[in-house]
């Protein structure tokens, strides 16, 4: 921990004025919290001294409710409302996880599926991330520009199982309901249209040069520590570190399209600064229409259903599987007893452990500064507090 | 490295730790260690050049009942790209573990997190404090015999 | 207009204070009419409409139905506030926004007290609302109303020089701190307004009185004594009610007297563009209005496009880049006029 020692200030009259550092509870009902996390700041005048983040305001308990359920497949709803704002990549998470302990194969256009249903996802998050990240920041407009996109997003997904947040979509060994007639060709227009729309934020937000002031060079995060943290996702990726779980750890199809991991080179400033976390969320963003643009034009046909188990009773063991969510690796360590119900479901989540290394990065910075890297983690206190 | 390769380099530097090597017949292979050496083998597998395991994935506090509690490490290495999976199983009366913080960071909340909902304390851990629960919660709720309390602060607890 | 109403009232207090109430007819309709249509202008640059049914067109009422709930709503003073100075803060706010209206010429024919001095005495009355600001934010006793205040503070202190700097390169020119002189001296066409005097030394001194106007009021990009991401709302965190009603409409005041004095030194206030076409007391008031009206909007304009600077920058901004520019601007216009 890094100290910072004010000097004494001497009055007029020769003096020395007694100065103090002053504890402020930042949240949890705060702005640009995120939701209810509480930082416990120690501060000097504006620089920050130290930061204690208190969290568990929003804890469901996400790991007893799935002991407590009867089967499986009961657990996804809950899943999804692990990280609200990319329920499609939790699912997708937890699928995978029991489907690897099952031993199940899915279905060709079950995979097709899941892949586009999950890179929408993380547009729309990426999009919530940046939109208010710029709020953060104190612009406006933007975040209103990205949720007039996002909604785009989940008009099809409303489509295709009715529900625009939290979907229950994928199922173990399968999906909810196959993709409604003229699907694609929505998506495709989708697609079409969102394009120039990141050169619309860029020009907006990204490149606007009060915004690379606040957050250029601002909590600077070296590589060696995100590794250390078990940071991952893109705030990893900001720091300059290329891996991405979708191609590192395959998993799903990813390998059969093209797309490239978008790194922070430290454009603006520093590598593994707060506008490389930032940039890495919007260039992932044309990354995912890539690769949702080739998912649709390679969508066999086929029944989603047929392997959908009737009975999931898993031999007993464990498995722990990750998943590349929007925000990071999503692990689920999934202990089966050999009974039809989780024995333990245990849910690593990506902000939980982005988290962490906040204090280790805005020690020393202004108040200011310290919402800008708070913001630029990303951080979805569902799935902190799960 | 197979986990094979893996398990017998450590079988070979620590063969009194080892207790268990599971890579057959499972969906992950696992190794199964002694806790008190758990410390020096986390440092072992971090430090050596073959191993490079510099990325904690996740850090599970788990009952197996029985009056067992145990913690599993699902480790990482960016570089080499080969993961490892480690046990450890203690007795629910003494619960204690070596903290590997100060080998990963990354298990300092995660090791908070299995203090606070599985009750398993991590020795020489910089901040062992509940995370999760309030602080003043009694018992660890993922326990399997865990009882919700009637009342607490005066509010009622079951709805 | 003072000689008129002298001859219809004969007593000097009724004249004086008809004189004093004659900008709050401006004024109150103003606030009304300019908070709809800050909503409005968001609205539609963030691509959504804004308020459309309250009233029926547009939602033109809304603001008025704003004020009936403010107006309703209880007033809550923290139990560990200083009520005395926690009630009188917002009414200070006001009294010094609107104290600053006393010698702006809304028209040839109406200037609420002629002084010689009435530059001077805008400049010196309108630091008021940094007390206020302090007050609200010590007497508040909530630490996030304390930093508001503080961060407010010393940006209305640091950005009051380039201010006072760039009115100054125009008053060299003038000769006069009086400010219907000021104005009178812009008639005729617009190439006759000092903004386009000693070209470019007075428009460099016209953009540096206008981003620091924007600090003194606390618009973004220099908002951050109220930046709700940051300080939850600074020092008003912790007024509702009415207060808060006085706090918002003291800040809409001010905008437009920033913009007023913007209009009146720089663009000829209420003298038309156009010579004497559309020249005139009547056409005075609807000259100025407009022209203080643009910069109300351009505020607006920039507040929903840019993101806010940190504290440093602020300050950065101030003191290393208008300051120095500002001097520059009084060295040259000085040299010019030497020459």
């Amino acid at each position: 921990m890094t100290e910072i020692i004010t000097p004494p200030i001497k009055s007029s009259i020769g003096r020395t004025v007694r100065t103090e550092e002053m504890l402020l509870n930042m949240g949890p009902q705060h702005p640009s919290m995120h939701g209810v996390l509480r930082l416990e700041l120690v501060i000097d005048g504006e620089i920050v001294v130290d930061v204690v983040p208190q969290i568990g305001y929003l804890h469901r308990c996400f790991e007893k409710h799935a002991e407590s359920m009867t089967n499986y497949q009961q657990v996804v709803p809950y899943v999804d409302r692990m990280d609200y704002c990319a329920a499609m990549n939790m699912d997708f998470g937890y699928v995978i996880a029991v489907e690897k302990l099952l031993g199940i194969k899915v279905p060709e256009r079950v995979e097709y599926i899941r892949v586009i249903m999950a890179e929408l996802q993380r547009i729309a998050s990426h999009l919530i991330a940046a939109g208010t990240y710029g709020l953060d920041i104190g612009a406006w407009t933007p975040f209103l520009y990205m949720f007039r996109d996002r909604e785009r997003i989940l008009d099809l997904y409303e489509m295709t199982c009715g529900a625009r947040l939290l979907y229950n979509y994928m199922w173990v060994g399968g999906v909810s309901h196959d993709l409604p007639p003229g699907f694609i060709d929505k998506a495709k227009d989708f697609c079409k249209y969102f394009r120039p729309k990141i050169e619309e934020y860029n020009n907006l937000l990204s490149f606007n040069e009060i915004f690379i002031k606040r957050t250029a060079n601002v909590g600077v995060l070296p590589a060696d520590v995100a590794i250390a943290y078990g940071v991952s996702g893109p705030v990893l990726r900001g720091s300059g570190v290329n891996f991405d779980l979708r191609r590192d750890d395959l998993y799903s199809i990813y390998n059969r399209f093209e797309w490239e991991p978008q790194i922070g080179k430290g454009e603006m400033g520093t590598v593994g600064d707060c506008w490389d976390r930032y940039i890495v969320r919007i260039r992932e963003m044309e990354q995912s229409i890539n690769i949702v643009e080739q998912a649709l034009n390679q969508i066999p046909d086929g029944d989603v259903a047929s392997a959908i188990p009737k009975r999931i009773r898993p031999n007993p063991g464990d498995v722990y599987a990750r998943t590349e969510s929007a925000r990071g690796e999503l692990g689920f360590y999934v202990v089966s007893d050999g009974s039809g119900k989780p024995f333990r479901v245990k849910g690593r989540s990506p902000c939980f452990v982005h988290l962490s290394v906040l204090p280790e990065i805005s020690r020393g910075s202004m108040i200011a500064d310290m919402i800008a890297i708070a913001g630029s983690l990303d951080i979805v206190l569902g799935e902190v507090d799960r | 490295m197979t986990p094979q390769e893996i398990s017998d380099k450590l079988k070979q530097k620590f063969p009194d730790a080892i207790l268990e090597i599971k890579i057959e017949g499972v969906v992950d292979p696992y190794i199964k260690i002694s806790p008190s050496n758990l410390k020096d083998i986390a440092l072992y597998l971090r430090d050596d050049p073959d191993f490079q395991f510099d990325f904690l994935m996740c850090l599970s506090g788990m009952d197996y009942t029985k009056g067992t509690l145990g913690v599993v490490y699902n480790i990482f290495s960016m570089k080499k790209k080969h993961k490892v999976n480690l046990k450890v199983d203690v007795p629910k009366d003494k619960a204690e573990v070596p903290s590997i913080a100060s080998v990963w960071p990354a298990a300092n909340w995660h090791e908070r997190e299995a203090y606070d909902l599985i009750g398993v304390k991590f020795l020489d851990h910089p901040d062992m404090r509940r995370i999760l629960m309030p602080d003043d919660w009694d018992g660890h709720p993922l326990q399997k015999d865990y009882k919700v309390p009637e009342y607490y602060q005066g509010m009622k607890v079951p709805y | 207009m003072e000689q008129l109403l002298r001859n219809i009232l004969d007593n000097d207090f009724f004249v004086y204070t008809a004189m004093a109430i004659v900008p709050l007819l401006w004024i109150l309709p103003y606030a009304l009419g300019v908070i709809w249509l800050e909503r409005k202008v968001s609205a539609h640059m963030q691509d959504r409409l804004g308020p459309m049914r309250t009233g029926g067109w547009h939602g033109w009422a809304q603001t008025i139905a704003d004020m009936m709930k403010l107006l309703q709503k209880e007033d809550i003073v923290p139990a560990a506030a200083d009520k005395k100075l926690h009630t009188l803060a917002p009414y200070l706010m006001f009294i010094g926004a609107y104290a600053v209206y006393a010698t702006i010429p809304f028209s040839s024919d109406y200037i609420g007290s002629d002084l010689n001095i009435g530059l001077f005495y805008i400049v010196a009355v309108s630091s008021i609302t940094a007390v206020a600001i302090l007050m609200s934010g010590w007497s508040s006793n909530n630490k996030w109303s304390l930093l508001g205040a503080m961060r407010s503070v010393a940006q209305i202190v640091s950005y009051e020089i380039p201010t006072i700097l760039a009115l100054l390169a125009v008053v060299m020119i003038a000769g006069t701190l009086n400010l219907q002189e000021i104005n009178k001296m812009q008639t005729g066409w617009f190439w006759n307004w000092f903004v386009f005097q000693k070209f470019p030394f007075i428009f460099i001194a016209f953009i540096i009185y206008f981003v620091a106007s924007l600090a003194e009021t606390n618009r973004t990009p220099f908002d951050i004594p109220e930046a709700e991401s940051e300080i939850v709302a600074g020092y008003i965190t912790e007024y509702s009610g009415m207060k808060f009603a006085m706090f918002m409409l003291s800040e809409f005041v001010n905008m437009f007297a920033v913009s007023a004095i913007a209009a009146t030194v720089f663009l000829g206030g209420w003298n038309s563009p156009f010579g004497e076409f559309m020249s005139g007391p009547v056409w005075g008031v609807f000259w100025f209005l407009s022209k203080g009206m643009f910069f109300v909007f351009i505020q607006m304009w920039l507040r929903w496009t840019l993101p806010r600077l940190r504290v440093d920058q602020l300050m950065y901004v101030s003191w290393k880049v208008l300051t120095p520019w500002a001097f520059a601007c009084i060295v040259c216009v000085g040299l010019w006029m030497m020459l």
